[in-house]
């Protein structure tokens, strides 16, 4: 049976559920602590600084810069075939937490460390967005989405 | 760590199975053959052992693994039993945990095993391990897959703040396939040159998939006993003269450097506790998950200062015969056989026994091993002595 292959999105916790609700609508929320004010990624139950559970989710302002990447070139799960070689960073944002994301809007060799991106968020399902990174002061329209970059394969 | 437990406790005796792709051997066997050789190698009989700390065994489908392995050996009753996982770090951590129930008196000589079988294919690098709900949401929908581009993130931080290259670190792999050449048991023999390791394919850039280990099957094992029982064994004992543990991190998202790990302090609290510093250090056995590793913690260890390692790599070294203090004498993850951290310690044991044949070091006195698991996320030092 030929079928098309799933790609692997997120299931949303209790506690992430408010991040990938603000994606879907093109805004890109952090935790943050009621009691003590600081931010937190990814969402997790209660503060590492004072352990209240009290939290609330304020917008990042999008911007950050690559803290470190690495370079796919070998396909580990065949949904993200068409993509190779495709680059995987750790972004810090400017209000100073770290998320796994993709850089696209460029070429891998073009990726360095301290290097300005922004947001650029990417509708790859109906219900579902991926906030991926572009470098700063490129036009959406020049960023490749997933889709772009061909079917996903059958199999 | 207390300095009143200085050589307190030694490794007694030291065993392996075979190792490389085992098809028709089960993870139990291979547990149960490097335990046997382990005693017969001491000279301590199954029922003496009362305490039994195995590598926790969620992996292998096996629970409560270390008691089983006490049953299946004749050991029974057991007054200790722990199965622990910390990835690359628990063989170092095994031995520690005996010290502590021994010195607590809640048994008097406990077996220490590690190892697994038909895990992945030979020849593979590192899959998909299993992941967590946290990896599954904020990691695999970009496609990050793999311990491996972890550790490319941090190597690409070094190289981009001291200027390391990708050929620094192939000298580590190189001068580990060399060693695994004098190794009769290691797996991986086919000479590497250097230009070889610069034309492998990428892992995940910027690591190379000669920088990885390959998987392989195989067990180790080792029994502790106090120095009191030392006097009679079969073969001299390895004194554990000091040890120490340092915990920077769990995730890089929450790491302070990737650059630094926990063997600085880990190693300080051990050297402090052995009396002794690097410099009288005979032989390493650093933990290996990638070349990488190696790099940083020969910095942290104090082999050279922060940033240097490349260059130090280019002088120096680590190449028995070259380097003042070889390191991964055995071959290593890379080229020995990929068994968390075991064989680190089982190869410590033999050079400071002088049983390592054409790959001995010269008067090994002092041996220093390293474990490390995660995204040198968590770390073992020891410091053992003749």
């Amino acid at each position: 049976m030929t079928k098309v292959l799933q790609r692997p999105l997120p299931r949303p916790t209790p506690e992430s559920k408010p991040f990938w609700d603000g994606c879907r609508n093109h805004q890109l929320l952090i935790q943050k602590c009621k009691s003590c004010g600081d931010l937190r990624f990814p969402p997790s139950l209660l503060c590492p600084s004072c352990s209240s559970l009290e939290t609330e989710w304020v917008p990042s302002s999008g911007k950050g810069e690559i803290w470190s990447h690495a370079v796919f070139h070998k396909v580990y799960h065949p949904a993200f075939e068409r993509n190779i070689p495709y680059v995987v960073a750790v972004v810090e944002l400017e209000e100073g937490v770290r998320m796994v994301t993709n850089i696209v809007g460029c070429a891998p060799d073009e990726v360095s460390i301290g290097m300005a991106v922004e947001v650029f968020f990417d509708d790859v399902a109906p219900e579902v967005t991926i906030p991926r990174f572009k470098p700063s002061k490129t036009e959406d329209a020049q960023v490749k989405t997933d889709e772009d970059q061909g079917p996903l394969p059958q199999r | 760590m207390s300095e009143k437990l200085r050589s307190k406790y030694c490794i007694a005796g030291i065993g392996e199975s075979e190792l490389g792709q085992l098809d028709r051997q089960s993870a139990i066997n291979l547990n149960l053959i490097a335990s046997k050789r382990a005693l017969d190698d001491a000279g301590i009989s199954a029922k003496e052992v009362d305490g039994v700390i195995a590598m926790s065994s969620s992996r292998e489908g096996i629970s409560l693994l270390s008691l089983r392995l006490g049953e299946l050996l004749g050991m029974m009753p057991l007054s200790f039993i722990l199965d622990l996982d910390l990835e690359g770090a628990t063989a170092a951590a095994m031995v520690q945990h005996a010290v502590m129930a021994m010195e607590a008196g809640m048994c008097r000589a406990v077996l220490c095993v590690l190892g697994g079988a038909g895990k992945m294919k030979a020849g593979e690098p590192h899959d998909i391990n299993e992941i967590s709900q946290e990896e599954e949401e904020f990691y695999v929908p970009y496609g990050m897959f793999d311990i491996t581009a972890r550790y490319a993130m941090a190597a690409r931080r070094h190289m981009h703040r001291y200027g390391t290259t990708s050929r620094q670190l192939g000298l580590i792999a190189v001068a580990e396939r060399a060693h695994a050449r004098l190794n009769p048991i290691a797996t991986m023999k086919e000479p590497m040159t250097i230009d070889e390791h610069q034309s492998s394919p990428w892992a995940v850039e910027p690591l190379r998939l000669l920088d990885c280990p390959f998987q392989s099957d195989g067990a180790g094992a080792f029994v502790v006993v106090p120095k009191a029982r030392a006097k009679d064994l079969k073969c001299p004992p390895a004194f554990i003269m000091g040890m120490g543990q340092s915990h920077p991190h769990r995730e890089i998202l929450d790491s302070a450097s990737l650059t630094t790990t926990g063997a600085k302090v880990s190693g300080e609290i051990a050297f402090r506790m052995a009396g002794l510093s690097l410099s009288d250090v005979d032989v390493a056995e650093l933990s290996d998950p990638v070349t990488y590793a190696v790099l940083v913690q020969l910095e942290d260890y104090g082999f050279c200062k922060k940033g240097e390692a490349g260059a130090f790599l280019e002088s120096e070294g680590i190449e028995l015969n070259k380097a003042k203090i070889p390191v991964n004498t055995h071959g290593g993850l890379l080229s020995c056989a990929d068994v968390p951290g075991i064989l680190h310690i089982t190869e410590a044991v033999k050079q400071l026994r002088n049983g390592c044949g054409e790959r001995q070091v010269a008067e090994a006195e002092v041996a220093l091993v390293s474990g490390s698991g995660g995204v040198m996320s968590t770390h073992m030092t020891l410091v053992l002595g003749k």
